[in-house]
């Protein structure tokens, strides 16, 4: 099946949207800086929306079905938030206007730093940053603001586990910091006698994501921090894997300085195919005065005839701003529904039942695959995705195999420290009936691998397209299409 | 996996070529393997620039993995493989041979002795398979 | 609890397979001391009575639909055909994720690809990347790649009229990085604002530690000028040149990639995108096949199954975070996948007449508006021609004062307070002018301002 590209299907004389007439009399044009050739497709209303529905139909997504794609917290989305992100008053208000007649957003907006303070247990809360990357670099130029602030330029060196996305010290390098690794102890712990070794005067801090990417809980959190604080360092938390914690326990309560929220996946905002996300950053009391500018803020509290005034402050000390305007407004509006509707109860419940649904799925495929840790897991946990006597078989073709039947396959080959990673998280939104289908559907995969692994070695076998040559795609690599 | 006698070995699995003061530079065999379908190569340096030891020469994309590769020993580039933009997939071919990457006049050629002959560089490489 | 399915005996089935008695169990890792503190958060609303709170909420602000609106100043008020907003609210859209497994992401990845190809076609460049959070981040990202081109040299010259906070957003990425800014002094007084905004002064700026020139295009105050000569000259210093843009106002003008910029990047949001006070947005970014692998972001390419068929897949990954690691050019994950989406369907929807005439229709009401603004006592319109949907307005007092009598007695939101970012621009205001301010609204403006100066 081929689908033609929007060129492809232009046909020359068609529009697909109609516009008010002029009705001003018109300017000269500057004749030297006038367009004479204008590359777009012309198609009518109808091939456009046609073209995209059949396009949207080749995707899967977890409005479709399971998506245990481990670290990324694939729960289910709930619709109320796209209605209420919609609401004219909200989707038509310029990020410019005078905050006075903004009030609404702003009112949103304060609620929501103050929600996400009470569940991180830290002082306060940006809602700039625009996706979990953008929050991370955020957090660490905080970091380095404050050492700077402090006279400690020589504090360069960021300490991160060996099992940490690779976000991590992509961030840390942006920032002109050295990453330095970690490595984990048998128990998929940091290991606390080298972190010991590393902490000297010339550590900014270490990052940390917890539960880890093994799904496990650094058990030594109090004893690692207290390392990283003893050197004078500071404690930066990966918030992707907050989603077990909700309620649970509070990073700021761990000694956790600084950590950035994903709120695309602990709090429900849909993925978007790769976007829109929204990664806000919160900071223990110290560090507060670093957040990117401006924060909002209540300027008048009001009484019981007028309402609070809300409206902008720019921390002392701030690293600047992260990017224009006010956030990704329309993400923080899904989310605040999101908590509005959980409550501290709910919370807590989504944070229990994500963990249970892990460790359930870990217990229906332990015995059929090699899981990581023999520990308790998380939200998620990290099988392997291989055997001994099932040569040539490997966690990419499980994947793949995993698409016939029906389901997105989990995070693969990730992380690095595991051979044949096969990172599955199911989160609290999938019913006990989706997690047996599912486990039944690894067994038998498990099953084809020893007895039929030219049926893994092929998959998928029913998609628009096969397995798809990459190394064609990066070599000759093709990235814009005919402009016909 | 191919190791030529005649050459000598960096940690970072770059070969050297010595011909009197001459010297000629790639990655290993092993290398290659391990990057898997090369499909981009970036030398940095450009003929005259003088390097020190261990610098950063070139940078190796594959599909799945990137790697930076450095200059076994000192010298000014003479000259550089430009066959390699269009077709890096020499490397993953010959190594040793198309695959070379850049030529250099050896700064000081005792900084040889810093580096592993083929003996020393398999069992190298074989103490990390 | 509608989004989580478990019932009790379910649960209980399950806590007995995983072997605990209950769930709390299974957080004995962690802490005692600190486990399970109770937050204290308002009590849960249900489905009804969260849409009563959200609406409440929505309903305090003054908003682009209930009042004209002529602010601009980097986000715009642009109509968003219907079709857009219908296609992305389908499920497959905008709850998939990030392409990884292509063989169920072709929908999102020849969106993608088509979404790259117009960029490309509409910026007049060779490659586009699958977008950035925004136009200030993206801004960010061209700085990078031009640092990391021409490595060794640290200075980055900006316009003054590029957004003020694409200029704060360019500073705070870099400040561990080294770089030095030039070009964009604040100015003391108008006429040094206006010499200090043309090209011919940028030009000046630039030396052989130049590693980028950062330009707007139409400014940030409306102006329109051609990089031609700007462009020969930081070439020839071995700089690049960047050229942020309004891709509304592509339809009708000359691209910056046939007057000779390197990078061309840009707010998609005029794209079918709403304002929603600010975001989500969308940071497009094309630039030169020369510079492809130092171009951050998500790629589509296009590629053959093993059958032959023509698929679609994310490709020179080997530059990202994930496999580079510290030595990648950016941290950036993901794009701004959705909006992208709707741009592409927008871009689409418009094709080559529909772009043109929108932004035919803006220059003409702001070339209107000028004319009328300009015969109102007191005010004085002080952008010079050719300027695009924007123009500079001096007024009598203070724009904050204007712009509260404006949407007091007029429902109208009124301009940008130029005098924010530049003193010299106190009681300065920035018009904004798109096909959704007709005639009507602009006249009753000029009324209104009219008022303002007795």
């Amino acid at each position: 099946m081929t689908e033609p590209t929007i060129y492809e299907l232009s046909s020359p004389g068609r529009a697909g949207v109609s516009l008010p007439a002029l009705d001003v009399d018109p300017s000269t044009f500057p004749p030297a800086l006038i367009r004479t050739e204008l590359p777009l497709p012309q198609l009518a209303e109808s091939d456009v929306v046609r073209h995209f529905l059949r396009l949207s139909q080749w995707n899967y997504s977890v409005d479709k079905g399971f998506y245990p794609l481990g670290s990324c917290t694939m729960k289910y989305n709930p619709k109320i938030n796209e209605d209420t992100a919609r609401l004219p008053g909200f989707a038509f208000v310029h990020p410019l206007q005078d905050p006075e007649t903004a009030q609404g957003c702003l009112a949103l907006m304060y609620q929501l730093q103050g929600w996400l303070c009470e569940i991180s247990g830290l002082a306060a809360v940006s809602l700039q940053p625009a996706a979990g990357a953008h929050g991370e670099l955020t957090g660490v130029l905080m970091i380095r603001a404050y050492h700077h602030d402090r006279g400690q330029e020589n504090r360069r060196r960021m300490l991160i586990p060996n099992s940490a996305h690779g976000t991590n010290p992509a961030s840390v390098a942006m920032a002109g910091m050295e990453a330095v690794e970690v490595p984990a102890d048998p128990e998929g712990n940091i290991d606390l006698a080298a972190l010991r070794t590393l902490c000297d005067e010339t550590v900014a801090g270490l990052m940390l994501t917890n539960p880890n990417t093994l799904g496990l809980f650094e058990e030594n959190i109090l004893a690692v921090a207290e390392a990283v604080h003893g050197c004078g360092g500071l404690l930066y938390g990966d918030g992707a894997n907050l989603n077990a914690l909700l309620g649970i326990v509070r990073p700021g309560d761990l000694g956790f300085d600084v950590m950035h929220f994903n709120l695309h996946k602990t709090f429900s905002t849909p993925h978007g195919g790769g976007g829109p996300g929204s990664g806000p950053v919160g900071a223990a009391a110290q560090l507060a005065d670093f957040l990117p500018a401006p924060l909002v803020a209540m300027i008048d509290p009001g009484n019981e005839a007028d309402p609070p005034l809300y409206g902008y402050r720019n921390p002392g000390k701030s690293i600047g701003r992260m990017r224009a305007f006010n956030g990704n407004f329309g993400i923080l509006v899904r989310a605040a529904t999101y908590i509005r509707m959980l409550g501290a109860d709910g919370l807590r419940q989504v944070a229990e039942t994500a963990v249970l649904n892990a460790n359930y799925l870990r217990a229906l495929l332990k015995d059929t695959y090699t899981i990581s840790h023999e520990r308790t897991c998380m939200h998620e946990f990290v099988a392997e995705g291989r055997w001994a006597d099932a040569p040539g078989v490997g966690a990419g073709d499980i994947a793949k195999r995993l698409i016939d039947y029906g389901v997105h396959p989990p995070t693969v080959k990730f992380p690095l420290i595991i051979p044949d990673a096969l990172m599955i998280e199911p989160t609290e939104t999938e019913s006990k009936q989706t997690l047996d289908s599912f486990a039944d559907t690894m067994k038998k995969i498990a099953e084809e691998a020893h007895t039929h692994p030219e049926l893994l070695h092929d998959a998928p076998h029913n998609t628009p397209v096969g397995r798809l040559d990459e190394v064609r795609a990066a070599k000759q690599p093709i990235l814009t299409g005919k402009l016909t | 996996m191919n190791i030529p006698k005649e050459l000598k070995y960096t940690k970072s699995d770059e070969w050297i070529r010595v011909e009197g003061t001459q010297g000629t530079m790639g990655i290993s065999d092993y290398a290659q393997g391990q990057l898997s379908d090369i499909v981009y190569v970036e030398v940095l340096a450009k003929k005259g620039d003088t390097l020190a030891q261990g610098k950063p020469i070139a940078s190796v994309e594959s599909v799945k993995a990137a790697s930076e590769v450095y200059i076994p020993a000192g010298g000014t580039i003479t000259d550089v493989n430009a066959a390699l933009a269009t077709a890096p997939e020499s490397i993953n071919k010959d190594p040793y041979g198309e695959g070379w990457m850049v030529k250099f006049t050896l700064a000081n050629p005792a900084e040889l002795d810093s580096l592993m002959d083929s003996k020393t560089y398999e069992a190298y490489c074989a103490g990390r398979q | 609890m509608p989004f989580l399915p478990h019932t009790e005996s379910e649960r209980s089935e399950m806590l007995r397979a995983i072997g605990v008695k209950k769930a709390e169990d299974l957080f004995a890792a962690i802490p005692k001391s600190v486990r399970f503190p109770g937050l204290q958060l308002p009590p849960a609303v249900s489905e009804p009575e969260v849409m009563a709170e959200m609406r409440y909420l929505a309903e305090a602000n003054h908003h682009a639909q209930n009042a004209a609106c002529f602010l601009g100043a980097g986000a715009y008020h642009h109509y968003i055909p219907a079709a857009i907003n219908h296609l992305l609210m389908r499920g497959e859209f905008y709850t998939a994720y990030t392409p990884y497994q292509p063989e169920v992401s072709q929908g999102t990845l020849q969106s993608i690809f088509e979404f790259q190809t117009l960029i490309a076609a509409l910026t007049g460049m060779e490659v586009a990347n699958a977008s950035h959070y925004d136009g200030a981040t993206a801004a960010a990202e061209a700085v990078i790649l031009a640092l990391n081109q021409n490595r060794g040299r640290r200075r980055v010259v900006m316009s003054p009229v590029l957004h003020p906070q694409y200029r704060q957003t360019i500073r705070t990425y870099l400040q561990g990085a080294g770089a030095h800014f030039a070009g964009d002094e604040t100015p003391e007084t108008y006429s040094a604002f206006q010499t200090r905004s043309r090209a011919k002064h940028l030009a000046t700026c630039v030396d052989e530690s130049t590693a980028v020139v950062v330009v707007s295009y139409p400014s940030f105050v409306g102006e329109v000028e051609d990089l031609t000569s700007l462009a020969e000259i930081v070439h020839t210093a071995g700089a690049l040149l960047a050229v942020a843009v309004n891709p509304i106002m592509l339809g009708l003008l000359k691209p910056p990639g046939a007057m000779g910029a390197d990078i061309v990047f840009g707010e998609g949001q005029p794209l079918g995108i709403p304002l929603s006070y600010g975001g989500p947005y969308l940071g497009f970014f094309a630039t030169r096949q020369a510079y492809l692998h130092k171009m951050s972001g998500r790629i589509a390419g296009e590629t053959v199954d093993g059958q032959g068929r023509r698929g679609y897949t994310l490709t020179l990954a080997a530059r990202e975070q994930h496999i580079k690691r510290e030595r990648a050019s950016s941290n950036i994950c993901t794009n701004q996948g959705l909006m992208a989406l709707a741009a592409t369907i927008y871009l689409s929807l418009m094709g080559r007449r529909g772009l043109r005439q929108v932004a035919e229709l803006c220059y003409h009401r702001c070339g209107y508006a000028a004319e009328r603004l300009a015969r109102t006592p007191g005010f004085q319109v002080v952008s010079r021609f050719p300027f695009f949907n924007e123009f500079i307005l001096r007024c009598p007092k203070s724009v904050a004062e204007i712009n509260r009598d404006l949407l007091d007695r007029w429902e109208i939101i009124g301009g940008y307070d130029l005098g924010q970012d530049y003193p010299c621009l106190a009681n300065h205001m920035l018009l904004a002018f798109t096909e959704m301010t007709p005639r009507g609204q602009i006249d009753s403006l000029a009324e209104a301002l009219a008022g303002e100066s007795l």
